[in-house]
């Protein structure tokens, strides 16, 4: 695939087709998991490990997979990758999986994963299913972290708190910018309104720049004729 | 040929089911191990702060008691006692339980109890407060539990083992009360309890569920 294509593909994963943002998939984890980065963060990166060791083997074993049987398939391959990933999580960052919890078993029920079975792996060859898988976990990963690190940072007032969970080591309080801060936004509420915030936030970058597009148009039409 | 299709369909799936299974039990295998010495450590840690100013010479984890309900400590599940000694002769005792009244269901406690009845250390386990408001109780999160450190049935007496606005003599948390009087709640009750079975704590045979002969 030529670098362009990549290019192409890492847009369309992290902006134009996000998982989270535009076709709002696997909104459970992402609404519940985002109450500090570190916990997006982790949540994030399991679900792309997963989502591309998942396209891999979908798209590995796809020639000689029934269509009628191609679910159960999917079901399968994704739920021993799920717990292959809870129990390398349970072995390496003990406190981050004590932390997202229930949240890494049910990523097996992150529709974003067995959709892009369905939709993308079933159909392409292994090299280009893996690179859509890690475009596509991208993108939810990103989205997990922004969200993340907005609710901590105006829920809590902190930024990057308990990254040992992650990095291992003493604990780490991380940047503490206020004693406190606005509760509503760690709380469950929170999360609808700091995703509704980033899907507006996306749709108007979206609306500025295709008006920025037709107005430079006529200019180029004028041009041209000229 | 409908026959052979559902065989092959069939085969398919047994093949990939035995795949799969094959690779959890690989993963299995090699996290075994670790994840054990995880779950070691993070009981040893999380004991720790119940065993703060203790001088012993034992295996906290070794010497666990399982008290299965009915018993007379707060919560309704299987109670945990740790026992902690210094050559042979006992120092604390740890307890595990659960105070039912939280805000959002029960709350996991750490109750350690030195052999004279003082509170050595509490700390918040398990929970499902509200962040920002009960979820204070943590230790991690403000200093609240540390008031009870060194703190008896004798100091206060039981009836002074409430919130404030209850009468009693401990700080609440500003905006929660509830959380707190459960708490609190917990401990004066695993105080006396302590206080009544003491020599049969340490008088028990470790590890299995003890089913208590006073519950008889």
């Amino acid at each position: 695939m030529t670098e362009s294509g990549i290019i192409e593909r890492f847009k369309t994963g992290l902006w134009r087709e996000n998982p989270g943002l535009v076709q709002l998939l696997g909104l459970c984890p992402l609404l519940a998991v985002t109450s500090s980065f570190v916990n997006g963060l982790g949540l994030g990166i399991a679900t792309l490990a997963v989502l591309v060791a998942s396209n891999a083997l979908v798209s590995a074993t796809r020639r000689w997979i029934r269509p009628e049987i191609r679910i159960p398939i999917y079901v399968l391959i994704i739920a021993s990758l799920v717990t292959c990933i809870e129990l390398i999580f349970k072995a390496w960052f003990p406190a981050l999986d004590r932390s997202l919890g229930i949240f890494i078993p049910l990523i097996v029920t992150n529709c974003a994963i067995v959709a892009r079975a369905e939709v993308f792996a079933s159909r392409n060859p292994v090299s280009s299913s893996m690179l859509d898988g890690l475009v596509m976990g991208a993108g939810f990963a990103l989205l997990l972290m922004a969200i993340g690190i907005f609710r901590e940072l105006v829920g809590q007032g902190t930024v990057l708190s308990n990254m040992h969970m992650l990095l291992g080591g003493e604990p780490m309080r991380g940047l503490v910018l206020t004693d406190g801060g606005w509760l509503l936004a760690i709380l469950p509420p929170g999360a609808f309104f700091s995703l509704a915030l980033a899907i507006a936030a996306k749709n108007m970058i979206d609306r500025r720049r295709r008006e920025n597009r037709q107005s430079a148009m006529p200019d180029r039409a004028r041009r041209a004729s000229k | 040929m409908k026959d052979v299709a559902i065989i092959k369909s069939g085969v398919t799936l047994a093949l990939i089911a035995a795949i799969c299974t094959a690779l959890v039990a690989v993963t299995y295998q090699l996290t075994e191990t670790r994840i054990a010495a995880n779950e070691q450590a993070w009981l040893e840690r999380s004991l720790q702060p119940a065993l703060s100013g203790l001088f012993f010479d034992s295996g906290v984890s070794d010497s666990k008691l399982i008290v299965q309900p009915p018993h007379e400590l707060p919560g309704t599940e299987a109670a945990i006692i740790y026992r902690v000694y210094a050559q042979d002769a006992p120092v604390a005792a740890l307890f595990v339980v659960s105070a039912r009244d939280g805000y959002a269901g029960p709350i996991r406690i750490l109750v350690g109890i030195d052999i004279n009845g003082v509170v050595s250390g509490i700390h918040v386990l398990e929970h499902r407060e509200t962040p920002g408001l009960g979820d204070r109780v943590e230790s991690t999160k403000s200093d609240w539990v540390k008031q009870f450190s060194g703190r008896s049935l004798i100091d206060p007496k039981p009836v002074g083992w409430n919130i404030k606005g209850d009468g009693g003599q401990f700080d609440q948390l500003t905006g929660a009360s509830v959380t707190p009087r459960a708490v609190i709640k917990a401990i004066r009750e695993t105080l006396l309890y302590f206080d009544t079975y003491k020599e049969e704590i340490f008088a028990e045979a470790s590890t299995g569920s003890v089913e208590e002969e006073e519950q008889e």
